[in-house]
């Protein structure tokens, strides 16, 4: 194998991720944003924390917010700290 | 213009720099999709879990990173550990001590890939754009010629000419890695 033919196959081994996951990550920040102000809530709303409780991903589906398995995990995170 | 360090780009998403964020993010988005789809082959699902997983703790680790240099190998072993997570969920049994058959082989090639697609995003645009399309995207000559505007039989030149520029810039890298005795000078 030449030189070129290894960059090649080295170029070929990391083909693009999905838009939508990069487009995702790279919304983290503000997401981040967004589910503090959520938590935030929670905290001063017994309502809200009944029904965070009750159904997380739910609560965060009404908000507006897709509740994948790392949003949730953070969310639990930050509300049991 | 030589694109920014991972430690300056760390150092940048610190102080709040949302344009530094999606760099990194376009960074590694490769290297992250690639283990756990490559490596550990994931099922995509998992697999998506496992990215978001990994820079959603890149983005809570920046402010504690001790090393801003050591970024890549942290990140490659998150995107480790959340694989093999991932995979103990589905079901699939993991001996304890032994990683998968060919997974140290596949991560070395990837970081491997990784140097090589570093040094791509220091080459003209069009050199970027006309490899990106034909190896990492699979489009064809004819494809290339059309959203490009070239005619279809100077591409396989043009290809040939940028493999020969990354070649040098990653060997102009690795020389300047290097003292003039000889031995590799410290990162």
């Amino acid at each position: 194998m030449t030189p070129e033919e290894r960059i090649a196959q080295l170029l070929r081994a990391l083909p693009a991720a999905p838009e939508g996951w990069v487009a995702a990550a790279k919304e983290l920040p503000a997401a981040r944003l967004e589910l503090a102000t959520i938590v935030e809530r929670i905290e001063h709303d017994e309502r809200l924390r009944s029904r965070a409780i009750a159904d997380l991903e739910a609560l965060l589906r009404a908000e507006g917010v897709e509740p994948t398995p790392a949003v949730v995990a953070h969310l639990r995170r930050q509300l049991r700290a | 213009m030589h694109a920014a360090s991972d430690s300056e780009l760390v150092a940048r998403c610190r102080a709040g720099e949302h344009d530094a964020w999606e760099l990194l993010v376009d960074r590694y988005a490769r290297y992250v999709h690639a283990i756990a789809t490559r490596v550990y082959r994931l099922a995509p699902a998992d697999a998506e879990d496992v990215f978001q997983e990994v820079f959603a703790r890149s983005f809570e680790r920046l402010a504690t990173l001790r090393d801003d240099n050591a970024l890549r190998p942290w990140i490659a072993q998150t995107t480790r550990r959340c694989s093999i997570d991932a995979l103990r969920r589905s079901g699939r049994e993991l001996p304890l001590a032994d990683p998968p058959e060919g997974v140290d082989e596949g991560l070395g090639q990837l970081d491997e890939a990784l140097s090589v697609r570093a040094a791509l995003d220091d080459l003209s645009p069009d050199c970027r754009e006309i490899l990106d399309r034909f190896f990492c995207r699979d489009q064809s000559y004819r494809t290339i010629g059309a959203e490009l505007e070239l005619p279809a039989g100077t591409i396989a030149s043009r290809i040939a000419r940028c493999l020969r520029r990354l070649r040098a810039h990653l060997e102009e890298g690795r020389n300047s890695a290097f003292s003039t005795s000889g031995e590799k000078v410290d990162d």
